[in-house]
């Protein structure tokens, strides 16, 4: 499998990445050798293989959906890049 | 004082020998001397360390010390630790102070150890050779113009340089195995589900699992009895009984059944390797073992099935990194798309963005199921291979690594010649397996890690035949010169 410098540039929207353009040809060279070595899967025949999520096939537990922790919105937003009034500040989305 | 194991020195505080103070301050002063020459550590916490090992010297004073009570160690920079940074190795967090304790931390903190920083990592764990850290790379003790391995690298290279007695890290797809044998450590990687996983900063959720990295067998046992357990607060962490690892190390090797499976000993490995294997194996044969070859004949499908799981995985878990609500966000973005994509741009390396590209690339419309589910189907047939294989012998065994420690900048050229290092650690995340490296030989004066994978939950086993032997043998006594 090879991809070409449109094919890194509409992943790496789809990834929201702001590649470079004097990179994109390194990462097509990259990207391209990586899809070469999975595509060894693609000769064994796996048509009645289910697929595996969890080692012990455990599934999701549930619990009820109560409150157990306090609000801490003040001490979580220490670390945000932008804050005013309790709010994540983020540029103008809407004229 | 600065050889010594955890167990040693939890002898040393027990009889009064020497304090928690005296020792962390020994192993600061240690680091500071010497993380110039291997960059092991990202964050050094002196006061913090020093306070912990106070408390730990009064709570002994007071008689309610445990089995861990005033130790030092350090915790890989994958696990968050309140009021500490926490960056993963990555710019995208460097100036990310974690509101809150990842599990496993709030564990040692509560058994009174001493944390003494945060150490180097690949960033986001994504490396096997610690290049890829935002930090510069780790320095392997033994060789310092090669790497220590990677991701859990500076864990390894702290351990090997007696900068501390041991450390946490995680294991993706050998993170804690693989640089425990290029650094002559032992490193263990539990079960799937037996280490919470909350607090540890996502990578690849189904295959990520924390564990104990030290210069024993014994080390591991009792720091793992501070780390397994359940915790609500990890969806996929399983509820089951947590034995004391320590009781079980003196345990008999007699009769113990080693599978060596051919897929393991190619030519394709140095050949100095495959003969410190073979020694060690023969050591276990003196204590009673016996051996028989065996097959895992899906062995060559492990790459290309984790260069699909591992990065659509962390395509998804990676996203929140977002410029948002904390983390890197760039300068002056002009629009929300624009700061989306110039934050992750710019806050991320090289190999992060090429595994997010590669798993978003999987997970795109149309591709999903001749990658991810043929991923997941080839997943199954890797774990069936190791299920068939433990339903014949207790331990298989065989080289972590294919080659020793390999010099900086040797494999950064090409990621997939990286990738094939980790050719025989990372089935065992696939399969969800417990897997340990211990030391066992030297390869051109550097460390060779000897691999034994057991059964589900089998960390009981696996310990006690690596404490066997390093009661046979003297690699792990040993000690880079300085």
């Amino acid at each position: 499998m090879s991809l070409d410098r449109t094919d890194v540039e509409k992943i790496a929207h789809l990834a929201r990445l702001n590649i470079a353009e004097q990179d994109i040809q390194e990462y097509a060279d990259n990207l391209s050798s990586i899809l070469d070595l999975v595509d060894q899967m693609q000769a064994v025949d796996t048509q009645d293989i289910t697929p595996m999520a969890h080692p012990m096939d455990a599934i999701q537990r549930l619990r009820l959906d109560e409150v157990t922790e306090a609000d801490q919105r003040d001490r979580l937003q220490t670390v945000a890049p932008s804050v005013e009034a309790g709010l994540f500040q983020v540029p103008k989305v809407i004229e | 004082m600065l050889d010594k194991t955890l167990a040693e020195l939890a002898q040393g505080l027990a009889t009064g020998e020497f304090s928690s103070v005296e020792l962390t301050q020994n192993y600061l002063d240690r680091i500071n001397a010497e993380d110039g020459k291997l960059n092991s550590f990202i964050t050094v916490t002196p006061e913090q360390a020093l306070a912990q090992a106070s408390a730990a010297d009064q709570r002994r004073a007071a008689g309610n010390a445990d089995a861990f009570t005033g130790l030092p160690i350090a915790h890989k920079d994958i696990f968050c630790t309140q009021g500490v940074r926490t960056s993963c190795g990555s710019k995208m967090l460097d100036n990310f102070v974690s509101p809150y304790n990842a599990t496993i931390v709030e564990h040692f903190n509560q058994a009174g150890a001493v944390s003494l920083g945060k150490t180097n990592m690949d960033e986001f764990a994504m490396g096997s050779s610690n290049e890829s850290s935002f930090y510069g790379p780790a320095r392997n003790p033994w060789n310092t113009d090669c790497v220590p391995g990677g991701s859990s690298g500076g864990s390894a290279a702290s351990i090997a340089g007696g900068l501390t007695p041991a450390a946490t890290g995680s294991d993706t797809g050998g993170s804690i195995r693989q640089p425990a044998a290029l650094c002559g450590i032992t490193g263990l990687k539990p079960t799937y589900g037996r280490v919470s996983r909350y607090g540890m900063i996502a990578y690849a959720s189904s295959l990520d699992q924390a564990g104990p990295m030290t210069r024993t067998a014994e080390d591991s046992a009792m720091m793992l009895n501070v780390m397994a357990g359940f915790d609500p607060k990890d969806s996929t962490s399983l509820d089951r009984p947590v034995p004391d690892y320590t009781l079980t190390l003196n345990d008999s090797l007699k009769g113990l059944k080693i599978g060596l499976p051919k897929e393991f000993f190619s030519d394709d490995i140095d050949p100095q390797i495959t003969i410190q294997v073979q020694n060690a194996i023969r050591e276990f044969e003196a204590l009673g073992a016996t051996v028989k070859q065996i097959s895992l004949p899906n062995t060559h499908l492990a790459i290309p099935a984790y260069y699909i799981i591992a990065p659509a995985e962390a395509s998804s878990n990676l996203s929140r990194f977002d410029g948002v609500r904390y983390g890197y966000r760039c300068e002056d973005p002009t629009d929300l798309e624009d700061m989306y994509k110039r934050s992750r741009g710019e806050g991320f390396g090289e190999e992060v963005k090429r595994r997010i590209m590669v798993g978003t690339y999987a997970l795109s419309e149309g591709f999903y199921d001749a990658y991810y589910k043929k991923a997941l189907q080839i997943r199954r047939l890797i774990q069936q291979d190791y299920v068939t294989a433990l339903s014949e012998v207790d331990i298989i065994m065989g080289p972590t690594t294919p080659h020793p420690a390999f010099k900086l900048g040797e494999k950064t050229a090409d990621p997939v010649t990286m990738y094939m290092e980790d050719i025989f650690t990372l089935s065992l995340n696939l399969a969800g397996m417990p897997g340990i490296s211990v030391p066992c030989g030297f390869a051109n004066g550097l460390p060779v890690g000897l691999q034994m994978i057991g059964n589900y939950f089998a960390e009981e086993r696996l310990l006690n035949a690596a404490h066997q032997f390093q009661q046979a043998t003297d690699w792990h006594t040993q000690t880079p010169g300085q």
